[in-house]
């Protein structure tokens, strides 16, 4: 039996944990505004071996001065840890685990450094716990992955430690407070430090250290689409999407992926949308990054209501002059938050539209590759009928109704399609008897195939050859011919069975660019209310202000 | 480079089609956008078309002759000749393309 101090003592293992970090920062930092310099020796004294660690990052902003300075720390000290993080997407990220100081990873997505994990995985230099969508993560935070120690990126401190995160507020606040409230220490580097803040984003208290990073965090232009590089069969698509998805189902709020499929689409709003007279019928809330490709929808008064899970350089002033439609402060610049446009996006929407690299004849789908462990970051919560949903809306009863059997119970069903040419470059087909999944798995030691969306989630598939609503087949055999009868002349596709499909097409389980009445000459980058970044620009009067790589003039 | 002659049964071109074609070879479609142009030429039976291919992309014949067999079953295009010029086109690009081009040569005058 303990005895009252044993038991005192164990309540407070986690306070007495960071007491005992603090004073040892103490010594290294007496204030709370870290000096640059002192940032690595600060790093050594906080963390102690075998912590959880979060390096905030996602695919947009980045907390690299810190990830740089943790590769510097010496990996005597600081080893044996746990990496709980959105991303691994920075180099150093990377390094820190063959540097040897890293056990264990808990991520979600880990595009440009996916080749480099992968060979650490097959040769056993890292342990993954598991590749996590975005909500997933954040919800482990708190229940079993909380960080003792997060490095966080921020715009601006000020003299209190108070931070401003503005418009790419992003996963911020769901690792602090998950990290401040359960014993964790967390340390801010800030592109600025002023005296008055413009907003707080982040109370001083939920914060024990910050430091004026030497460069501006990083921030990567993730969501930008040259409406120059969109192909008219993207056109093609954009138009049966339109007619045979979005004016079908009266499809008001929704979710796009980053391709140029969807980019196509936004861009065909004002133009082909408005000529079937769609506006205020459709696509007029959505959870979204502001993604320059949506400005002439918006300026042609089709959008009542964009959240944003981050933001998107050069679109900050143009989102601050629209604050009808973006959710803005009264400092007047936008915050986004990627946990609660996720949410948005799971539970709020009744759409999701995204493209991918393979589909299979189950009608599952995947970016994963041989040799490369990715990972999906919020797609799969987006591209997932939301169980958990009571609220009834036209499209997601019409489409549920489409989905059972008379006589089941009524309910809802949320619209998940994916969007894809039929072969991709270097004439990979889409289309396909086996995921690539199936092999990363083995390869990598994986308790299951990485799936984006499984195929049950999946409602439509579309392609330049129609629309294929998998909503409407009874059984698997016809949603097999629903899938080969729009994989156009992919191996799978030239297998099918041609009266089978002609039967699905009579249905209307199939719908080809004629059956919806669409006249394929119009298929032209002509359609686009935009051509190139700069009538992007020219949209926004100005307010938007591309980055130095989309700009050729 | 690859070289292809096909010829697939279609349904036979309308009088205005097959006359236009005689009167002069028409080059139509999206010849400016880059990777596939398209000739279209009078040809000798009326119950078939006759394509002739010149492709960047070699290896790839079994799906042209599939893209090209459907594109001549879905339109009136027998007794024609068409000669296609290909720098890399998806079988997507070269479906529209083709439909585009047997289009608006038949809604040109």
């Amino acid at each position: 039996m303990n005895s009252v101090s044993d038991t005192a003592i164990q309540r407070d293992r986690l306070g007495r944990k960071r007491a005992a970090a603090l004073d040892r920062a103490a010594a290294v930092s007496p204030t709370r505004n870290v000096p640059p310099d002192r940032i690595v020796a600060l790093l050594e004294a906080v963390i102690d071996a075998g912590d959880r660690l979060c390096i905030e990052g996602n695919n947009q902003k980045q907390a690299d001065f810190l990830a740089r300075a943790l590769v510097q720390t010496d990996p005597q000290r600081v080893r044996g840890l746990h990496l709980v993080q959105s991303v691994l997407a920075l180099p150093e990220h990377v390094d820190i685990i063959e540097r040897g100081q890293v056990d264990r990873i808990d991520f979600s997505f880990s595009g440009p450094q996916a080749a480099r994990l992968a060979r650490l995985v097959e040769s056993g230099q890292i342990a993954i716990g598991a590749i996590h969508t975005y909500l997933e993560l954040f919800a482990r935070y708190f229940v079993d992955l909380t960080p003792n120690v997060a490095l966080i990126a921020a715009q601006a401190a000020d003299r209190e430690g108070n931070l401003y995160t503005g418009a790419n507020t992003e996963d911020t606040p769901v690792i602090v407070e998950a990290t401040a409230f359960k014993g964790g220490i967390v340390i801010a580097q800030v592109n600025e430090i002023v005296d008055k803040l413009p907003r707080v984003d982040i109370p001083a208290d939920w914060i024990n250290f910050h430091v004026l990073a030497p460069t501006p965090h990083y921030v990567e232009p993730l969501f930008t689409r040259d409406p120059a590089i969109i192909t008219e069969t993207q056109v093609l698509t954009a138009m049966i999407a339109i007619k045979g998805l979005y004016a079908e189902y009266g499809i008001r709020r929704l979710n796009h992926g980053i391709g140029f499929d969807t980019a196509a689409i936004e861009l065909l709003l004002p133009t082909y949308g408005e000529e079937l007279g769609l506006r205020g019928k459709i696509c007029t809330h959505w959870a979204l990054n502001p993604h320059p490709t949506l400005i002439p929808a918006i300026e042609a008064g089709w959008v009542e209501s964009v959240h944003c899970f981050g933001s998107e350089v050069g679109m900050e002033n143009y989102v601050a002059a629209r604050p009808d439609i973006f959710f803005i402060g009264a400092d007047g610049s936008m915050r986004s938050n990627r946990a609660m446009s996720q949410a948005a996006g799971h539970y709020a929407c009744d759409l999701f539209i995204g493209s991918t690299l393979q589909i299979d004849l189950q009608g599952n789908s995947s970016t994963a590759t041989k040799g490369r462990i990715a990972g999906f970051g919020g797609a799969p919560n987006m591209g997932a009928d939301a169980r958990g949903r009571r609220h009834a809306s036209p499209t997601w009863l019409k489409a549920g109704a489409e989905g059972r059997a008379p006589g089941a119970m009524p309910r809802g069903q949320k619209l998940v399609v994916q969007t894809v040419e039929t072969f991709r470059e270097q004439m990979a087909p889409t289309f396909v008897e086996k995921l690539d999944a199936w092999d990363l798995a083995e390869a990598s030691g994986m308790d299951l195939p990485p799936v984006m969306i499984y195929g049950d989630d999946l409602t439509h598939v579309i392609t330049e050859e129609g629309i294929a609503n998998l909503l409407l087949c009874r059984t698997p055999a016809e949603r097999e011919q629903a899938l080969r009868g729009v994989a156009g002349y992919t191996p799978v596709g030239l297998a099918r069975d041609r009266q089978a499909v002609e039967n699905l097409r009579d249905r209307g389980v199939i719908r080809r660019a004629e059956d919806l009445g669409i006249d394929k000459r119009r298929a032209t980058r002509d359609l686009l209310a935009a051509r190139n970044i700069k009538d992007l620009v020219h949209a926004s009067d100005g307010l938007y202000d591309p980055p130095q790589k989309f700009r050729n003039w | 480079m690859e070289h292809m002659s096909l010829s697939f049964p279609a349904p036979t071109a309308s009088g205005d089609d097959a006359s236009k074609a005689r009167a002069a070879a028409v080059i139509c479609g999206v010849v400016a956008s880059g990777n596939l142009e398209v000739l279209v030429e009078a040809g000798d039976d009326p119950a078939f078309c006759d394509i002739v291919v010149n492709t960047s992309a070699e290896g790839f014949g079994d799906i042209w002759r599939a893209v090209l067999r459907d594109f001549a079953a879905r339109h009136a295009v027998g007794g024609l000749t068409l000669s296609i010029n290909d720098v890399g086109a998806t079988p997507a690009v070269v479906s529209l393309r083709l439909d585009q081009a047997f289009e608006s040569f038949r809604s040109a005058s």
